[in-house]
């Protein structure tokens, strides 16, 4: 089967790519445009570590066919912030000491901007419901919904 | 080291050095690498639970366009084909369970590739699964293995068996202690199968160089043990094989082992090209190292005032397909905690068709210590005795002998009793129609091998490659502890996991060592830098070492005028004898076991089962916290691990030995919705083998979330819950038998 031919914007950049009709986004992002900061735990939508936005909707990219980007904005982790200027919720993390492995850290971040963005002043209870989606096995979630809760604190007061 | 000592950067909550990479998504992990020419692997698993492999025929899938290699068992070299380690990569003439990988296809696409695994031809002869305990140590049972017979039996063994160990520790006299007891309670209890549940699948990319030097790229636990068990299934030499850790994203023993490697370079070998093999998510549930299941019978007597006269425990662990489940060290912690005089504890390590056990967190004591604390419970609730009150009155304690062997140094099990006696959370009665637990954990910790080597820079910083794989943030730890003994900024500091060519020898990540024993390499490897600065700065002011003191990064003449900075030594050691590098490279020995004390109060809905934890106390012995934000992280970490093994994680097979929830949606780990707040109580009685008293942390977390919860649930229903995990439809039958 001929390969698609996908017009696409990746964190504001127009993007191009070629994929099988049964490649995921997921796969796309990391095998195509290596950008391997979004990463594979389940490949099923159970753990959210492939976060991605799509036109402003959080969704798992393990779910999404590349071919489905045609035309749309996707976000990922690595539109979020660099080393130079990291997004509040990146420095949260850091300062709480809300990773430990780190590898569900991206998808938590994307996760987390999207939790904000819908809803700026989350009660303990929605970040945890919303953020029920992103699994993580090292820390039992207790620094990371303090970064999440001390983030959105943060984002308020500079709006 | 009883005395509190003032550190400037030890104690001190700071940034992580591999922090940055990882909230930006640039740090990569086991799946990340891709190289020029790279193809990609897949494996064919078995399909059934058990079965002798009549013949393979893989012409067809050689055939298939695209593929490069397909290699099975017969591709190990003749004289590894006796380990049961490659039999275990590779099944060799049975299937051993459901997923027991079969061959392997290296291809230009993953489509491909399971494309050919679907044209190799498998003919099997499918066998009896034999599934449990109970069926596996019955008489007359199905042999997984024909040709194993039980080691430690008072006699030995004539027939074959599926049980392949037996072992006992016994101290004092149990027929004595139980007679002295005016209350002895004896039970049953049971834990299931549960995967660690590290979130990054097993993965890695390899090169394979018949003249020059192979690459392994994957995610482990211990590179240096990857390149060990690897280059001796392939009949490699050490240097010829380079092993590269990338950032693992979680392991809690569970990437302690091999599976993927020596399959991905003979690929590499056969084909020509680099090979990438990333597992699935069910191939991860499938086939790695799950956490054993167990069955234990204990028993216990005791004074009317609480002390225990007689602790007795009989336990079977899950091996596996092989040999070798953690009933060991379940033996040596059950009743570690306690001081007693009479005690007897028996073992046994069985076959059965599931995948080999690999370690997970403390491995065997969770399971050991569930059943232990769990009738030291109902024995408090007999005696009327409050749940920590019993514990106090019988607590281990410097001098108590274990028994396991030795006698315990300074230790911390009071302390964390006590500080949980007296937190709010206890300090308050459990909410009307809730239930409370209270459960305690002990771990060994470890020392072993390890090495560092801190090179100097010109400008002063310095870059200290270790060797153990960061898997909770020990690189933050070393740094810490480095920039201690330095004198200088901790950013100044560049810590890095070096590969198997860059340091010597590291034991693998685990035992809760890291932090220990990798940690006093980095010190020693400082302190042999700190020697240097001496000597250099000394010979520039022609004076004796012995006249330069070292405080603050900076060298002072003490017999006359003079200061140099690192920043000055550095720059000009080129001229003053070449440049500084230090070197550590240690044994570590004196790993002070770590204790723990947890108290967790849930609700149970009546209606469904279905239980929630309110509130949750977790307090822990880490000697001396480094960074107290991640010893608190390990803490919270391990009791939420604990909290959905005593809930809701389990291995649920069919009758045919098949496994039915390989999967995140149906093997259910806790969510940030299940939870509350885990309320850490970081205990510090310092190790005195440690410089600055560390106890490995990562751990005896882990252990008290068991019965600690499982008490609750059955203080809440009011029925005991023996058998875990306590899911809803468990809770819910409790109840209407109740």
């Amino acid at each position: 089967m001929a390969k698609v031919h996908v017009s696409t914007s990746v964190n504001g950049e127009p993007t191009e790519f070629l994929c099988e009709p049964h490649d995921t986004l997921l796969d796309v992002l990391r095998n195509e445009l290596n950008m391997t900061g979004t990463k594979e735990g389940c490949g099923s939508g159970d753990c959210g570590a492939c976060s991605v936005t799509v036109n402003d909707r959080l969704v798992c990219s393990c779910l999404v066919l590349g071919a489905e980007a045609e035309g749309k904005e996707i976000g990922t982790v690595e539109g979020i912030g660099n080393n130079d200027s990291l997004h509040v919720i990146q420095e949260k993390f850091l300062e709480h000491a809300a990773l430990q492995c780190g590898i569900c850290t991206p998808g938590l971040i994307v996760s987390t901007k999207a939790l904000l963005e819908e809803n700026p002043s989350p009660t303990e209870e929605e970040a945890r419901y919303y953020l029920a989606g992103n699994l993580c096995r090292c820390t039992g979630y207790d620094k990371i919904i303090r970064a999440v809760m001390d983030a959105a604190e943060s984002m308020r007061g500079a709006a | 080291m009883s005395e509190a000592k003032d550190y400037k950067y030890v104690g001190t909550r700071r940034v992580r050095p591999d922090g940055y990479d990882k909230v930006t998504g640039r740090a990569n992990y086991g799946a990340d690498l891709t190289l020029p020419g790279m193809i990609w692997g897949r494996i064919l698993r078995s399909p059934h639970a058990h079965a002798k492999i009549k013949g393979i025929n893989t012409s067809k899938a050689e055939a298939h366009p695209g593929v490069s290699a397909v290699v099975t068992f017969q591709d190990f070299p003749e004289k590894s084909q006796g380990s049961p380690l490659a039999q275990n990569i590779l099944a060799n003439e049975k299937a051993l369970y459901h997923g027991h990988a079969i061959a392997a296809v290296a291809a230009k696409t993953v489509q491909i590739a399971e494309e050919a695994l679907g044209l190799i031809e498998v003919d099997y002869e499918v066998l009896t699964p034999v599934m449990d305990l109970d069926t596996a140590m019955a008489d007359g049972a199905t042999l997984i293995n024909e040709n194993l017979k039980t080691v430690g039996l008072p006699e030995p063994a004539t027939e074959a068996s599926n049980i392949a160990a037996r072992q006992e520790l016994k101290i004092g006299d149990i027929d004595a202690g139980f007679a002295e007891a005016d209350v002895i309670l004896e039970r049953e209890y049971s834990t299931p199968t549960v995967h660690q549940g590290y979130i990054e699948p097993h993965a890695c990319t390899v090169r394979y160089d018949e003249n020059g030097q192979s690459m392994v790229w994957c995610c482990t636990q211990g590179h240096f043990d990857v390149r060990a068990s690897t280059a001796n299934l392939l009949g490699m030499e050490l240097g010829k094989l380079k092993v590269v850790a990338s950032e693992i994203g979680g392991g809690f023993g569970g990437k302690t082992t091999i599976y993927l490697e020596p399959v991905a370079l003979m690929l590499s070998k056969k084909s020509g090209n680099p090979v990438k093999i990333v597992m699935d998510r069910d191939e991860v549930f499938k086939a790695s190292g799950p956490g054993a299941a167990t069955k234990s019978w204990i028993k216990i007597g005791a004074k009317k005032d609480g002390t225990f006269t007689a602790m007795q425990a009989k336990m079977a662990f899950e091996a596996g397909a092989f040999p070798g489940s953690p009933v060991g060290p379940g033996t040596m912690t059950v009743f570690a905690p306690y001081d007693v005089a009479n005690a007897k504890v028996e073992g046994f390590d069985v076959l059965v068709n599931k995948p080999k056990v690999a370690a997970y967190r403390a491995p065997g004591a969770p399971q050991a210590e569930f059943a232990s604390e769990m009738l030291i419970n109902e024995l408090a609730e007999k005696l009327g005795m409050d749940m920590i009150d019993i514990r106090l009155k019988n607590a281990a304690r410097e001098g108590t002998q274990a028994l396991y062997g030795p006698k315990f140094r300074e230790i911390g099990f009071i302390e964390c009793l006590e500080q949980c006696k007296a937190s709010e959370h206890y300090q308050n009665a459990v909410a009307e129609g809730n239930g409370r637990g209270v459960g305690a954990g002990f771990w060994f910790n470890i020392g072993g091998v390890s090495s560092a080597v801190i090179h100097m820079n010109p400008d002063g910083t310095a870059t200290l490659l270790e060797g153990s794989p960061d898997i909770g943030g020990s690189r933050a730890s070393m740094q810490s502890m480095a920039a201690e003994e330095l004198g200088i900024a901790p950013e100044r500091i560049k810590p890095i996991v070096a590969d198997t060519e860059m340091v010597a020898h590291n034991d693998t990540t685990g035992g809760s060592r890291t932090t220990f024993a990798t940690g006093m390499a980095v010190i020693e490897a400082a302190q042999d830098v700190v020697r240097q600065f001496k000597e250099r700065a000394a010979s520039t002011w022609n004076v004796t070492p012995e006249q330069v003191e070292w405080a603050d990064g900076v060298a002072r003449n003490t017999a006359g005028d003079g200061e140099m900075t690192c920043q000055e030594i550095c720059a000009s050691a080129g001229r003053t004898g070449g440049q500084i590098t230090g070197r550590g490279n240690i044994n570590a020995r004196g790993a002070g076991p770590s204790f723990s004390v947890h108290i967790a109060d849930v609700a149970v809905d009546k209606d469904t089962g279905k239980v929630d934890v309110v509130r949750y106390t977790a307090s822990q012995d880490a000697g001396r916290a480094i960074h107290p934000s991640y010893v608190e992280g390990q803490i919270q970490g391990g009791s939420v691990q604990g909290i959905g093994w005593a809930l809701n994680e389990e291995y649920i097979y069919s009758d045919d030995g098949l496994l039915e929830n390989p999967g995140f949606l149906d093997y259910r780990i806790p969510l940030a919705s299940d939870l509350p707040m885990i309320d850490p109580i970081v205990v510090e009685v310092p190790n005195p083998f440690h410089p600055y008293g560390v106890r490995g942390v990562g751990e005896a977390n882990i252990i008290p979330p068991l019965a600690t919860v499982a008490t609750a649930v059955g203080n809440a229903i009011g029925r005991p819950m023996p058998d875990l995990p306590c899911s809803p439809p468990r809770v819910l039958k409790a109840i209407q038998e109740g």
